[in-house]
């Protein structure tokens, strides 16, 4: 079992926590009411942190492997310079020195923030993804990853109550609250599919034990949202065609601008320590 | 009892160090009092939430990233824990925020300048948060009980806040020389405004004898203005940074470092609305509270639901 | 301003931490209701881990004694000093008590 595929597996996984937790934090200041601020910071404070564990396991995955094995990892010339030249390599370097192409995050964590409603839509199909995820990772064979998903799970069962509470209250509290909810989750559905298309990363993480086939989860996933919109009275998403590539480096418009304004720090002054 | 008589036997707690709780007797002017200066701190935690704020998407580390999302959430909370303890005296959280909105209310005034750099996520923490600290330990002794109990609270948690501020600058002040530079013209920008966060000189503060009377305040502007200078002037040569002015010098008869006098025509000024960032701070605010307006209507409207299919 | 009687109702919080025996008062918050303001109070007071169990009960129901009659009501325990364990004179050798 090649450590590449924990690697990349691994990445993925960091990728999909840092970008929703950068989205969330963005509400910083912003919510429409103090008590809701706390609670989403709290929760990108979670991913964050997941996605710390993450990319520290990846770090260090990268600093034991053969100088042979690590040649060609990156199409990001700073950081695979550093790779080549036996740089010890942080969670830094990963978060901050790879280009869109690079990353391996579903296209629906790097939606816009939109209003309320639409940040409630993003992180109830998200989150609840995440749970089945983790719940079905901690039994990978890599312990690494295992440990990570039970400490994980334990948040992501607040984030599933958070987002899913709200779904429901705005699904049925004012008529024009309602209308935004149903909007939202119809504008978002389209982005559900990818999480369950297992791609050669996951596949091949399958094979050695370590990784989830995804694909398995999308009943009990199916269920448990249409359970929480139908309680919400609202109507279930359709989708004609569900959107892909994040999984596989082709990411939308989006993510270009949000690592322009997540690392620019980092490539303006590169190889300082903050 | 007669008014006389009340009035006498509060001052006489107040005097004893016995708090006064929502349900006492208080003079009118006292209510008022606190309610301005309570309202106008939790203003001021929250909208001093939006100059670091700023910074979270562009932190450059995932450690530094965290751990200002931690202080400016921390932020938020303190907000809250103000207006908590401000709606025990008679007003309530949405009656604070429309006179913060509408301009009737004020916050301080350092959150009126802009965060350009990410040195100035150092600077804010150090100082601003290091002013404020001064000002708020001794409140944690005030006369009123859940104004001071709040402030227990809200000491907690800051010192955390200051040194991570510390921390950043120290980062810096040790690096590279552009990082050292970036660090140095953080200094040189936040140093006024963080001195006048303690208020208009003493000569000039009309309210603060009756606020020190009751035990609102406890010492002067220039009393906790002076304390801070003393302090932060060692703290800056253990950055091994240079003096943001240069006539900072120890004067051995005062027993305290001597600095330049302030430019009050510019403290005027940003407390009258003419600060770099007054209208945009508000603006967002306003913004944030316009906007979530169908949120809250909503969530209101599902808790009424609620009560109504429990009663059927 | 468009919701001054739509406001979120205060609800208070207590809160009994893991080495604690009684729930102690934290403060308080707003939310439209009670599963909000538990979890809201989750976010706000104990977001260094300091709780364990959490009630919230909405202000207005709080009811509290009167200060005024503070004398009348509490007073009298003062006389009985026997209730304080400090006033019995015990030997030195006596453990465990």
């Amino acid at each position: 079992m090649s450590s590449i595929t924990t690697l990349k597996y691994t990445l993925q996984l960091a990728d999909n926590v840092l970008i929703m937790g950068q989205r969330l934090a963005a509400w910083c200041g912003k919510g429409p009411v103090l008590e809701q601020d706390i609670a989403l910071t709290n929760i990108s404070l979670d991913q964050i942190g997941q996605a710390r564990s993450l990319y520290q396991y990846a770090a260090l995955i990268i600093n034991n492997m053969p100088a042979a094995d690590k040649a060609h990892l990156f199409n990001a010339p700073l950081l695979q310079e550093k790779i080549n030249n036996q740089h010890t390599i942080t969670e830094d370097d990963l978060a901050y020195l790879r280009d869109a192409w690079d990353f391996r995050n579903c296209l629906l964590v790097e939606q816009e923030n939109g209003d309320w409603a639409y940040t409630v839509a993003r992180s109830f199909f998200f989150d609840r993804f995440q749970y089945l995820l983790y719940a079905a990772l901690q039994k990978s064979m890599d312990s690494t990853l295992a440990a990570i998903a039970e400490k994980s799970l334990k948040e992501v069962q607040y984030h599933i109550k958070w987002a899913s509470e709200w779904v429901i209250r705005l699904g049925d509290g004012t008529a024009i609250s309602k209308e935004k909810m149903q909007q939202a989750l119809q504008a978002r559905w389209e982005y559900t599919g990818e999480l369950f298309a297992m791609n050669a990363i996951e596949q091949a993480a399958m094979q050695a034990n370590i990784g989830v086939d995804v694909s398995s989860l999308q009943q009990a996933y199916q269920q448990q949202i249409e359970a929480i919109v139908n309680e919400a009275s609202l109507q279930m998403p359709t989708a004609a065609w569900m959107q892909t590539g994040g999984k596989n480096g082709v990411h939308t418009e989006h993510l270009g601008y949000m690592l322009a304004e997540m690392q620019y720090l980092q490539r303006a002054y590169p190889n300082m320590e903050w | 009892m007669t008014q006389v008589s009340f009035e006498a036997s509060f001052q006489k707690k107040i005097d004893e160090e016995i708090m006064i709780e929502p349900q006492d007797y208080m003079p009118d002017e006292y209510r008022k009092t606190l309610i301005r200066q309570i309202s106008q701190h939790a203003h001021s935690e929250i909208v001093g939430m939006l100059p670091e704020a700023n910074w979270i998407t562009r932190a450059p580390s995932l450690r530094r990233k965290a751990v200002l999302l931690a202080k400016v959430q921390d932020e938020g909370g303190h907000g809250l824990y103000l207006y908590s303890a401000a709606e025990t005296l008679g007003i309530t959280r949405d009656q604070m925020l429309h006179q913060l909105h509408t301009g009737a209310a004020k916050y301080s005034s350092i959150f009126n300048y802009p965060t350009i750099t990410w040195a100035d996520m150092g600077a804010i923490g150090w100082l601003v948060d290091g002013a404020a600290i001064m000002n708020q330990v001794p409140l944690c002794r005030t006369s009123y009980g859940p104004y001071a109990r709040a402030m227990v609270r809200v000491c907690k948690e800051e010192s955390f806040h200051q040194r991570q501020g510390y921390e950043i600058m120290l980062s810096l002040a040790k690096g590279t020389p552009v990082q050292k530079q970036m660090a140095q013209d953080a200094l040189n920008r936040w140093w006024a405004p963080a001195l006048m966060m303690f208020g208009p000189l003493d000569a000039v503060s009309p309210n603060t004898a009756k606020s020190m009377e009751w035990r609102i305040k406890r010492f002067t502007n220039d009393e906790l203005r002076q304390r801070f200078i003393d302090v932060t002037v060692e703290q800056i040569r253990i950055l091994g940074l240079e003096l943001p002015d240069a006539n900072i010098k120890w004067n051995e008869e005062r027993g305290h470092y001597d600095s330049s006098e302030l430019n009050w025509d510019e403290f005027w000024n940003v407390v009258k609305g003419n600060g770099p960032c007054n209208k945009e701070r508000l603006a967002t605010r306003v913004k944030a509270w316009e906007d979530g307006a169908w949120v809250r209507e909503a969530a209101s409207a599902y808790a009424e639901k609620r009560k109504t299919k429990k009663a059927a | 301003m468009s919701n001054e009687n739509k406001e979120w109702p205060l609800w208070e919080v207590f809160i009994r931490s893991k080495a604690g025996l009684d729930h102690k008062h934290a403060g308080s918050l707003h939310a439209a209701d009670a599963q909000m303001a538990i979890e809201s109070a989750r976010d706000v007071y104990t977001r260094r881990m300091e709780g364990i169990s959490i009630w919230v009960v909405e202000s207005k129901h709080i009811h509290a004694s009167n200060p005024e009659e503070a004398a009348a009501f509490f007073d009298p325990a003062q006389d009985k000093i026997y209730r304080h364990p400090t006033f019995y004179n015990l030997p030195d050798e006596l453990k465990h008590m």
